[in-house]
């Protein structure tokens, strides 16, 4: 019924190494560059993609990486260089509707549906031809297709409003979204942490799919922050750092140290042994709710893991802790988000307010808060987390985003809260700044703070003294420091989806 | 001294000052020079009510998106009907009527916020619903009522000092109250990190509903003043003597530099864009502009100002 | 019982029970002469409210179309009644300046809220400039067709009626009517899809245009004197009527049938409460009462729906 990809169907899988074997449908970048006033996102960069290759990007946050998807989805101009796309070299008059006619498409880290609209409707945005009559059920039917196809099992209807979706299924639906064909041909997609919100089953479905894409002649780009993701997904991995190409490389050529080690930060293997000490008394108990599962109970100088598939209660318990709706909590407690944008960043506000709006209790003296006292708080904490700038009174959005998530640490930690709870805070945040948060996670711990941590990485659990698995709401299993392995996770995460 | 300058001309308030001053010079150039002090002293005078009225907007759009009080011009009424009603004309039942004005208004404040939480009403319905409500209040309470104002209140309303009205001294030290309570206490950075976003205050511990809920008061409160004083001013409250205050109040806001998204709140542009309110339309009497001239260029003029100012900067 | 249909129905029941109310109070009004007399103020209503659901579907707020469609009866009583070519024309390019400001709030990023607050002040300057005081005549065929006797069903409601379907048709099922949506759901994945968000904005305005027009003609056949400050109300009528009939100020989330219910539910409370001869003093008191009954109803369902 529509143009599908026939022609791409029949061309030869292939890729390339560097610049040379260029074909009609490779992506080219020439000398890219892209400054925001003084700073220079992109110093330069040359990216070759060829047709039916996946390649790999990764990078630090503040590496380039994103700035490099918004200019090739075309929602930047790049300040200089060249892209060629189709036989055609466009120097300016690159823009979104450009890519869109292209075939290169983007599923970006915040997500590009509306919520207002059903998941059909959705499809309709991105295909100009989903247009005359009967235009809906032509959108439903495209949607259902493909997201049959990449996600067996989905449980989502084309008639949902996405307002309506639970945030893994949203990410599915635009996910799906990306890949659907009408009018011209589908080049390239950009798939950025494109996991992020998705649960172990639904992340490999879409891995196998990737594969399943390429071989069709599509190209894909695929940046994630979980590197076994980009090793066994990707052709080719290409490295940024600074606004630059440090690396390009075939994929076989890396291995997860050599990977780290490009990026310009050492891996370390974290692991802990048994349980440092008798904890201390008991400041957080949740019995569970009337539908069955465990409790959970967190001591003091604990780090207690959430964990299993994402979106399955895990938030839901931080929230009922920090309410005390339905949980026994013997502290003050603060809130560390992992959605830095609609849950934790006060955009308006500097790097210092954002730090000491949890603490402006006790900063208080007659009444009035003590400035000097909240400059020195900002200031001492700016130190401690190592949050990268010169000037606490500069704006929160003058920082990177893992630097953004320190101020939220900074804001949870210089508060007088014994009980710190962690919404998925690494949430697209570099492997330094990561490295640096468990280092101070620990430390504080070791003076008597209380960590409740939900995490969707698995391998931060190694830092929590206990984890408590949850499954559709409840909690399904509990796991001590010493039998925390990946297995026991899993199984206890999928005992039902288990054949 | 050049960094002060570049400094000063960044802040989003003084537009609202420059254009003031400009629509000033113009006027005296225009009459040679003539009245410009009395001018200066009509528009403190006047101005003052736009400002009570709009220091009280202010905190209530600041409070977030979609946060508005337009139950102001209600509120201004009622109160100056209950002030001169309780009053009735006896310097002995001043402050009683001062009172109980004020305890009127609190409780329109507490009831919008009612409406707003109880029923999950969006501000700008649940004000304006509660707003005819009132209305009525005020008119079935003060019906034909003609009651001046205590001979004390009518004088503190025009007294002046050095040709400076005594009362826009008074709103200036509630207008620096309001400054410091935006900055240094806990209630203000509230306000303005619930007006950011409301989840994030949340999170970090803030008591959003208690937040809006004192806004709200506030405002109405403000309002409440207001009525008190505007019907000293003009010896008796009429029941239309709200009316101008609804646009007036929010633009004010606008023109100041108060952002309408929320979050960020600008005090002294208060002032500046109720001076050029006040400015503007005695500009155009002066050279003797029909009504709808002077319409279309007071609407010009806002349009033009929040063209210069800026719009919200992107995110 | 099914909450989410239950919320989308509380319009129409809502405006049930008003007009069943008003036929309690008053039998006669139970009857096709009745219903004209009492809903023909609705169309005009309906065609502001209407014209405001545009706006509100971009997330922008028009504080300024009640003294629009005043300008434009004025127009109409004048210019359009002495001279039809100048008066089509000079209606036009209010449209066309309808969309000059869609365009500047969008280009500027400005608060839609001051632009039209300030531009209140402009359509009404210009219409006092145009008719000082209330007059002029209304082209003979307005007054016809909004006095056009339909056989069996009142001519208001089949026209508001048609109103609303048209624009439910338009804007909940056509593929731009998602696009428009879409523009209020989250401007910044229309953009990325490549749809420009300025042409969406100044087609929402230009709509916004049209039905100011059609709404201020409408009002003077029925009226059939000119006016600038006859539908001042409107402006806040508006807003009320896209709410009551289940609209929310941000997020693309509209109605239109919604939005025409809420108009002429608020039209028949006015009459209803004429009727029930409650003391002019809460004449306008009441009409808060039933906006925040309807509203707190719908709260009430909303909430039940939430929790389960």
């Amino acid at each position: 019924m529509w143009p599908t990809s026939s022609i791409l169907l029949t061309t030869p899988r292939r890729w390339s190494r560097a610049s040379e074997n260029l074909t009609p449908d490779t992506i080219r970048l020439d000398g890219v560059e892209k400054s925001f006033g003084a700073v220079q996102a992109l110093a330069g960069v040359d990216l070759v993609v060829a047709a039916g290759e996946c390649l790999g990007l990764v990078g630090h946050n503040g590496a380039g990486k994103s700035t490099l998807m918004h200019v090739l989805s075309g929602n930047l101009s790049p300040s200089a260089g060249t892209i060629a796309v189709g036989g055609q070299t466009y120097e300016r008059g690159w823009n979104a509707a450009v890519t869109q006619s292209q075939g290169v498409r983007c599923v970006f880290q915040e997500l590009s549906l509306c919520p207002n609209l059903t998941v059909a409707e959705n499809a309709r945005i991105v295909h100009a031809a989903l247009k005359g009559v009967g235009w809906k059920d032509r959108a439903a039917r495209l949607i259902r297709d493909k997201l049959d196809e990449i996600f067996p099992g989905h449980g989502i209807d084309a008639a949902d409003e996405i307002a309506n979706l639970a945030i893994g299924k949203r990410q599915m639906a635009e996910i799906a979204r990306a890949f659907t064909v009408t009018e011209g041909a589908l080049r390239l997609v950009i798939l950025d942490e494109p996991t992020s919100s998705l649960d172990a089953v639904t992340a490999r479905q879409l891995l196998a799919y990737i594969r399943k894409e390429t071989a069709r002649g599509t190209s894909i780009i695929l940046i994630s922050h979980l590197l076994g993701e980009i090793l066994s997904a990707s052709d080719r991995i290409v490295v940024m750092k600074d606004g630059r190409k440090v690396a390009d490389r075939l994929a076989a050529e890396f291995t997860r140290n050599s990977l780290v080690a490009a990026m310009g930060s050492e891996a370390r293997e974290h692991r802990r042994g048994a349980v440092r000490k008798a904890a201390g008394d008991v400041l957080v108990s949740v019995q569970p709710e009337p539908d069955g599962g465990a409790p959970l109970e967190a001591r003091r100088g604990e780090v207690i893991g959430l964990t299993g598939l994402a979106g399955h209660g895990q938030t839901r318990m931080l929230l009922r802790i920090f309410e005390g709706r339905g949980a026994e909590v013997k502290a003050a407690s603060a809130f560390i988000a992992g959605d830095r944008q609609s849950d934790g960043v006060f955009n308006l506000w500097s790097i210092g307010r954002n730090i000491t709006v949890r603490s402006l209790r006790a900063l208080r003296g007659g009444g009035l808060i003590d400035l000097a006292a909240e400059a020195r708080l900002s200031e001492v904490w700016k130190e401690k987390m190592a949050i990268r700038t010169t000037d606490t009174a500069n704006n929160i959005l003058t920082l990177s985003g893992g630097n953004q998530q320190k101020a939220l640490f900074a804001r949870a930690l210089a508060s007088d809260a014994a009980i710190i709870l962690m919404d998925d805070p690494m949430r697209g945040v570099d492997i330094g700044t990561k490295q640096e948060v468990y280092a101070m996670i620990r430390a504080e711990a070791e003076k008597g703070r209380t960590f409740i941590w939900y995490t969707t990485e698995i391998e931060e659990l190694t830092h929590c003294d206990r984890a408590y698995v949850f499954r559709n709401g409840p909690i399904v299993a509990t796991l001590s420091a010493l039998e925390l392995t990946e297995e026991k996770v899993l199984e206890a995460s999928f005992a039902e989806h288990a054949a | 001294m050049k960094a002060m300058l570049n400094k000063l001309a960044r802040q989003p308030w003084i537009f609202s000052f420059a254009a003031a001053l400009a629509v000033w010079l113009i006027t005296i150039a225009h009459t040679g020079g003539q009245g410009a002090g009395a001018i200066l002293t009509a528009a403190l005078s006047f101005a003052t009510f736009t400002i009570i009225v709009g220091l009280g907007q202010m905190m209530v759009i600041t409070t977030g998106p979609g946060n508005v009080d337009l139950s102001i011009p209600a509120t201004i009424t009622l109160s100056g009907v209950v002030a001169m009603k309780v009053m009735d004309e006896d310097t002995g039942r001043l402050v009683i009527g001062v009172v109980a004005a004020l305890g009127a208004a609190s409780l329109v404040g507490v009831f919008n916020y009612a409406l707003i939480r109880l029923l999950r009403i969006p501000p700008i319905i649940a004000t304006l619903s509660s707003s005819f409500l009132i209305l009525s209040t005020a008119i079935s309470y003060g019906r034909g009522i003609r009651i001046k104002p205590p001979e004390p209140l009518a004088e503190f309303a025009t007294a002046r000092l050095v040709g400076i009205p005594v009362m826009s001294l008074a709103v200036l030290a509630i207008s620096l109250m309001i400054g410091l309570v935006l900055a240094r206490t806990l209630y203000g950075r509230s306000v303005l990190a619930v007006g950011q976003n409301s989840n994030a205050a949340w999170l970090a511990g803030l008591d959003v509903g208690r937040t809006r809920f004192v806004t709200y008061v506030l405002s109405a409160l403000m309002a409440g003043v207001c009525g008190v004083l505007l019907s000293g001013f003009s010896r008796g409250a009429a029941l239309n003597m709200g009316e101008e205050f609804l646009l007036a109040s929010i633009a004010t806001v606008v023109i100041g530099g108060t952002s309408v998204a929320g979050g960020r709140a600008n005090v002294p542009g208060i002032w500046g864009a109720a001076l050029f309110m006040y400015l503007l339309v005695t500009m155009l009497n002066t050279f003797g502009a029909s009504a709808g001239v002077r319409l279309v260029l007071t609407g010009l003029m806002i349009i033009a100002v929040i063209v210069a100012a800026g719009g919200e900067e992107q995110r | 019982m099914n909450r989410r249909l239950l919320r989308q129905a509380l319009p129409f029941l809502s405006l049930a029970i008003v007009l069943a109310a008003t036929f309690y109070v008053q039998p006669r009004t139970m009857s096709y002469f009745g219903l004209n007399l009492m809903l023909q103020y609705a169309v005009p209503i309906a065609l502001a409210t209407v014209a405001q659901m545009f706006v509100i579907t971009v997330n922008d707020l028009d504080l300024s179309i009640g003294p629009f469609v005043g300008l434009v009866s004025c127009i109409g009583a004048t210019l359009l009644f002495e001279n039809p070519s100048l008066g089509i024309l000079a209606l036009l390019s209010l449209v066309v300046l309808y969309g000059a400001v869609g365009a500047l709030i969008h280009s500027r990023n400005l608060p839609s809220i001051v632009v039209t607050l300030g531009l209140s002040f402009v359509w009404a300057g210009i219409a006092v400039m145009i008719l000082p005081s209330p007059g002029g005549k209304s082209p003979e065929w307005l007054k016809a067709l909004m006095t056009f006797q339909m056989p069996v069903i009142p001519f208001p409601i089949i026209a508001a009626v048609m109103i609303g379907l048209v624009v439910q048709l338009a804007l909940m099922h056509s593929s731009y009517g998602v696009i428009a949506r879409g523009a209020g759901g989250n401007p910044k994945a229309l953009s990325r899809a490549g749809w420009s968000m300025m042409n969406t904005k100044i087609a929402m305005y230009m709509l916004a245009g049209v039905f100011g027009v059609l709404s201020g003609l409408a009002l003077l056949g029925l009226t059939t004197s000119g006016d600038a400050h006859v539908a001042d109300r409107y402006t806040l009528y508006s807003i009320a009527g896209v709410i009551l009939g289940g609209g929310e100020f941000i997020g693309g989330r509209v109605s239109p049938l919604g939005a025409v219910v809420g108009a002429l539910t608020l039209a028949l409370a006015g009459s209803f409460l004429i009727f029930l001869k409650i003391s002019p003093d809460w004449q306008i008191g009441a009409q808060g009462a039933i906006l925040i009954i309807v509203l707190a109803l719908r709260a009430l369902v909303t909430y039940g729906e939430q929790k389960r």
